[in-house]
């Protein structure tokens, strides 16, 4: 199965842009499933769901949400391959700015949008400048020049990402997104030992301690499991 | 070059390469007083600041910047000018059957229209085009750039991007003056003459809207036919995509003859998703899209020029009668 990790900030568009790109995937024979991380509540599981798309939804609660996701990560992977799917997709929100889901050599995808305005491409940390590809939504609401500039700021805090366009309401740029989901995801079986690319941030946990590596036995602390029955 | 980079000082740097600027202020690298020293040096003070905050080591920033400088060279150096034509070779409707044709070719300073009820594939079409699509969209169609296969970097890089657009539905959102706005275009487009470039844009603009507007208006409080005036000199003039984009921009309040006009004068090539009689017959050909492919292309006849020649006599009469409301004429 091949997993890609997608974040971004609040109502950036991920899930729009998701859903468009499995479409795409769906409609060349693929199997995806999605797993959708949130705060406090969410709603994107009955989109995906409607969409009859497998959906896992695990809501961090009073923890915080990217220790909560790498304690969730490998489980999912199972749960993933068992669903028998070619493909998962790992969504979540950066609501901080400055963690990412980013694993070393999984896929990596930002999506950020137009509307956020220019300076947000320098205020947002590791979720943009270490992933591998960059999803700039919205575009069809904001002027040529806006788009432009947005764009080149984005380059020049990520100059190594793809930088693709996606709108998330007619689709335009979700079938491109997804053949590179298709030819750059790589293959996993588990992510035992698989490390973050960027560490998380310090709270109560084994992993507020700098632990990067993934497993239960790496696991100290303040660790909430999801349901994955 | 790495090692080129990070012996430099960051004076001599920033004197070399000065988009080298925009990299540091994206990664709180803080330059001032730290000018005589090496990159290198900047670079691991910066991370050493940083602390527990950094996010990547020095050797990696220097990598990054080394990639940023490599791709603004290249930005600098290829010329975008040399898209000449855009050819489109059939694929498939939806349903699997063949397209309407046997091959599109429109040359730069050449317009096209699309024409098409909602869903029928023009976002499929446009879809195509930005990701030079070589037999590997649902359409199966292939495109061209000057009769040639494309290069790949059409489809990633962020500052080759194939198609401008431009729509009804486009705001401004920045809190940033006429004149602020066009020169954070212009200097992110890395070029030398801004104060003469911001000047044309803004005469272009105000020649293509009945109701001019200053450099110092705040572009969020621009007029419906002013913004769309600036949006068109501004991608005319500034954009780099040599392919514009035109989708539905009917009453907008602008001088839609000079308006494209000004693009083709600019040797874009033009596509205008439209049925708006006076931009449609204004293209020599029209693209007929139907269940996701291309139906029919069918050229312009001489009827329909002269049918166009009264609609331009009546759409001047319009825009005339409009700036004299406007004006708070009385009309008649």
């Amino acid at each position: 199965m091949k997993l890609v990790t997608v974040c971004g900030p609040p109502s950036s568009g991920k899930t729009a842009v998701i859903l468009k790109s499995l479409d795409a995937l769906r409609s060349r024979g693929r199997k995806a499933g999605v797993v959708k991380f949130d705060c406090l509540s969410t709603e994107d599981d009955v989109l995906y769901e409607k969409a009859g798309i497998p959906v896992k939804k695990g809501l961090s609660g009073p923890l915080c949400p990217d220790h909560y996701f790498v304690s969730n990560v490998e489980e999912i992977v199972q749960w993933g391959r068992s669903e028998g799917f070619d493909l998962l997709v790992s969504e979540s929100a950066g609501l901080c700015n400055r963690c990412s889901p980013h694993i070393k050599d999984v896929l990596a995808v930002c999506v950020v949008d137009n509307l956020s305005g220019v300076t947000t491409p320098k205020k947002i940390g590791p979720m943009l400048k270490m992933s591998d590809i960059v999803v700039i939504t919205k575009g069809d609401i904001v002027s040529q020049a806006e788009r432009e500039v947005f764009a080149s700021r984005v380059a020049a805090v990520n100059p190594k990402a793809a930088v693709l366009h996606v709108n998330g309401l007619t689709g335009q740029g979700a079938f491109e997104l997804s053949s590179l989901f298709d030819d750059d995801a790589k293959e996993v079986e588990s992510l035992i030992g698989a490390k973050l690319r960027f560490t998380m941030p310090s709270a109560l946990c084994s992993y507020c301690l700098g632990e990067t590596r993934i497993g239960e036995s790496y696991q100290m602390g303040n660790v909430r499991k999801m349901k994955m029955d | 070059m790495i090692n080129e980079i990070s012996s430099h000082t960051v004076n001599s740097l920033l004197e070399k390469y000065p988009f080298a600027a925009t990299f540091f202020d994206g990664h709180h690298v803080q330059t001032e007083g730290r000018e005589e020293g090496t990159v290198q040096t900047l670079l691991a003070r910066s991370v050493a600041e940083a602390g527990e905050d950094a996010i990547t080591t020095a050797d990696e920033l220097l990598e990054q910047l080394t990639e940023h400088i490599n791709q603004m060279l290249l930005f600098l150096a290829d010329d975008l000018d040399t898209v000449r034509s855009l050819s489109i070779l059939p694929g498939t409707h939806k349903d699997g059957s063949p397209e309407g044709f046997s091959n599109i070719t429109i040359n730069s300073g050449e317009t096209i229209c699309i024409v098409g009820p909602t869903g029928s594939g023009k976002s499929r079409l446009l879809g195509d085009i930005e990701w030079v699509a070589q037999g590997d969209t649902p359409t199966g169609r292939h495109v061209l750039l000057n009769q040639q296969v494309p290069d790949r970097k059409w489809r990633f890089s962020p500052t080759h991007k194939l198609v401008a657009q431009l729509s009804q539905n486009m705001n401004f959102v920045m809190d940033l003056t006429v004149r602020e706005f066009l020169e954070m275009h212009a200097e992110s487009r890395l070029i030398d003459n801004v104060g003469d470039v911001v000047m044309r844009i803004m005469d272009q603009a105000n020649d293509l809207t009945g109701e001019s507007f200053a450099p110092t208006t705040p572009i969020t409080s621009l007029s419906g036919g002013q913004s769309r005036a600036l949006m068109i000199a501004d991608t005319a003039i500034l954009s780099r995509s040599p392919i514009v984009l035109i989708d539905e921009i009917e009453n907008a309040g602008i001088d839609r003859r000079k308006a494209l006009g000004l693009l083709l004068s600019e040797d874009k090539i033009v596509l205008m998703a439209t049925h708006d009689p006076v931009l449609a017959l204004m293209g020599g050909r029209r693209l007929i899209i139907a269940n996701g492919g291309i139906e029919a292309v069918i050229e312009t006849t001489d009827t329909e020029r002269g049918i166009l020649e009264e609609l331009a006599v009546m759409d001047r009469r319009m825009m005339d009668l409009r700036n004299r409301l406007r004006r708070g004429e009385r009309l008649g």
